[in-house]
């Protein structure tokens, strides 16, 4: 009882900025001149926006496994018993998260340029300038250097929870390393990686200012879709009918983690 | 530890609302000014201040769209706001600015007869005095470009493959290529904008990147030859990399102007007055053409200028090239036409 008391301001908060809207972008969505009407759901599904989704889907699915595959590591890592200055390497982990992400975004687009850190560099040893910045490959740098963290903290998380005498008994009993990583590490860490996939995958996924700071932006990402409806056309229904597709894909995939997530892990960090 | 922390965090919270409540004690009448980023000389600010005995709160925002959506929530109060062209049509359509009392702009003589007169944006000049215009051109790199540019073909010239910089803004975007197809850039006729669109799709496997704010310093960086931009980019870009120059193709362009206007909600119209005539005396528009490096329409401002400034045909045009300059208009639901094409162009599998 008392408990939930205590939640009241949040839950209060949760209704003016969470639900609220969200019904808002529901009505928007299914209205067209304040009468009810179908059409802008119709064309959110039409060949334009479903192009831009693919794409954007395409770019975070890429961005979303390296993520893991640079991500568990890292977390192995900070479980490690024998990992000296622990608290010293989680701190720098976090602090690039206290910078504002736009800044970190412009940052990394004067080191990619043609007149950049690395080509100046490049130059300087007689190699051809690259390409670096203006490709696909720079919006998904961008998105898994954004996003990372989102990655490794659930993964630690869950890792850090696991007994370590079950990895004694698994020694014990003679699995070698390899069988005791997939036989009991990964498992029982599995909805620290199912997870960090929601955490990283659906903001990648709905992205703008990356692909704009880094892309050449020639083809539109799904979130550019969205943000150019509501800042230069002023077509709130329209807008908010993209808007519902991908708060949809965001519900689906959350009852997809729900589904893994039995301990409540994610929902801890959500 | 903790205690000290707690105590920062308190201090960081109370002082400001301290401070709040000093400002607020003071008497002096309060004029809200609502202005683009870095788009005025402070001293002028100062020089109001005192010569009114009030006190200035200026606020800045980087887009027109964040200005025109924060004004139609109306949970602000401004008294004097400086938009441009086609976001005041679309404020004057929508009952959100009030009509300016000329009576009380004595210094309103000054401004050229071009712009005073009324334009496309505000056909009868009742509710928007100009504050600064320029054109939308080529900012190009003459250690990059050996050739003269004349024309907005270049953007088309294999020859840039990967050197170009598009400006990423629908309106924009299309209105040179319109204005490159000799068409107005307002059209609304549908074969025309697909003409339009199928240009850009070809023009996508030259273009470096669509930037919009980065572009300008790109250009300064040494990062393309050439970029599309408004005129008083290209003149921020000029000051700072020598090799830089801008051009407006003889095709025409866009003319833009940014103004003062007075919001309907405004509660201190009379000093709003007072305050867009002080802009309009020609020794303070001179300082703040000659601080933001914008053109002015201020005609006796110009006159007193250094003719390096006021006789630079690029910030200056001749009137011929302004006649060949269009004002976008708002487009009101043609605007849909536009973005559908837009969607097009960025959905294509073309480009780099």
């Amino acid at each position: 009882m008392k408990r939930k008391f205590l939640a009241s301001p949040y839950i209060v908060w949760m209704m003016i900025f969470i639900v609220v809207p969200m019904l808002m972008i529901v009505y928007y969505a299914f209205t067209q001149d304040g009468s009810f009407s179908v059409e802008n759901m119709v064309r959110a599904f039409g060949e334009l926006p479903m192009t831009a989704l693919w794409r954007s889907l395409y770019m975070a699915f890429i961005s979303t496994v390296i993520c893991i595959i640079l991500g568990y590591p890292a977390a192995m890592c900070l479980c490690s018993k024998n990992l000296k200055r622990k608290s010293l390497i989680l701190v720098l982990y976090m602090v690039p998260m206290w910078m504002n992400f736009l800044l970190r975004t412009y940052a990394w687009a004067v080191i990619l340029e043609r007149t950049g850190i690395i080509n100046t560099f490049l130059a300087s040893v007689g190699l051809p300038p690259q390409k670096l910045l203006y490709t696909d490959g720079a919006v998904i740098l961008g998105m898994v250097y954004n996003f990372l963290p989102f990655m490794i903290m659930p993964i630690h998380s869950s890792l850090s929870k696991i007994d370590p005498m079950l990895i004694e008994a698994a020694e014990d009993l003679g699995a070698n390393r390899a069988r005791v990583f997939t036989r009991v590490t990964l498992p029982l860490s599995f909805p620290g990686i199912v997870s960090g996939i929601t955490m990283v995958f659906m903001p990648a996924a709905s992205t703008f200012a990356i692909s704009q700071l880094m892309g050449n932006n020639t083809q539109q990402l799904f979130g550019e879709m969205v943000e150019q409806q509501f800042r230069t056309l002023y077509n709130y229904n329209y807008g908010s009918a993209l808007s519902l597709v991908l708060l949809a894909l965001m519900l689906l995939s959350m009852a997809i983690m729900r589904k893994f997530d039995k301990n409540g892990e994610g929902a801890a960090l959500l | 530890m903790n205690k000290k922390i707690a105590l920062v965090l308190v201090l960081v919270l109370v002082l400001p609302a301290l401070l709040g409540l000093t400002a607020c004690g003071s008497k002096k009448p309060v004029l809200h000014v609502y202005n683009w980023e870095d788009y005025i000389d402070p001293a002028v600010i100062d020089m109001f201040e005192e010569e009114y005995g009030v006190t200035v709160k200026y606020s800045a925002f980087t887009t027109n769209e964040d200005m025109f959506a924060l004004l139609q929530s109306g949970a602000t109060s401004y008294d004097v706001i400086f938009p441009s062209d086609y976001i005041i049509e679309r404020m004057i359509a929508e009952d959100l600015i009030a009509e300016i009392d000329y009576s009380l702009l004595p210094n309103f003589e000054h401004i050229a007869p071009e712009f005073a007169s009324g334009v496309g944006y505000d056909p009868e000049a009742k509710y928007s005095v100009p504050y600064m215009w320029g054109t939308v051109g080529i900012l190009y790199n003459t250690t990059m470009v050996s050739e003269p540019i004349t024309s907005w073909e270049v953007l088309w010239d294999p020859q840039y493959d990967d050197n170009i910089l598009m400006l990423d803004s629908i309106r924009d975007s299309l209105g040179i290529t319109l204005k490159y197809l000799g068409y107005s850039l307002n059209s609304r006729d549908a074969a025309e904008l697909e003409e339009a669109k199928l240009a850009l799709i070809d023009q996508k496997e030259y273009v470096l990147s669509y930037v919009v704010d980065q572009g300008k310093d790109k250009m300064v960086r040494g990062e393309a030859a050439m970029a599309v931009v408004w005129s008083g980019d290209a003149a921020y870009a000029m000051a700072q990399n020598p090799d830089l120059d801008y051009v407006i193709p003889e095709e025409g362009s866009n003319i833009w102007v940014d103004a003062m206007v007075i919001p309907a909600n405004s509660e201190n119209q009379e000093l709003a007055h007072a305050f867009i005539d002080f802009m309009c005396r020609p020794d303070i528009a001179q300082m703040n053409a000659e601080y933001i490096g914008y053109s002015s329409p201020n005609a006796t401002a110009v006159a007193n200028m250094d003719s390096a400034i006021s006789g630079d045909e690029r910030f200056y045009p001749s009137p011929e090239v302004i006649a060949n300059c269009e004002y976008f208009h708002d487009l009101g639901d043609d605007l849909d036409m536009y973005n559908e094409m837009w969607s097009e162009i960025k959905s294509g599998a073309t480009g780099n």
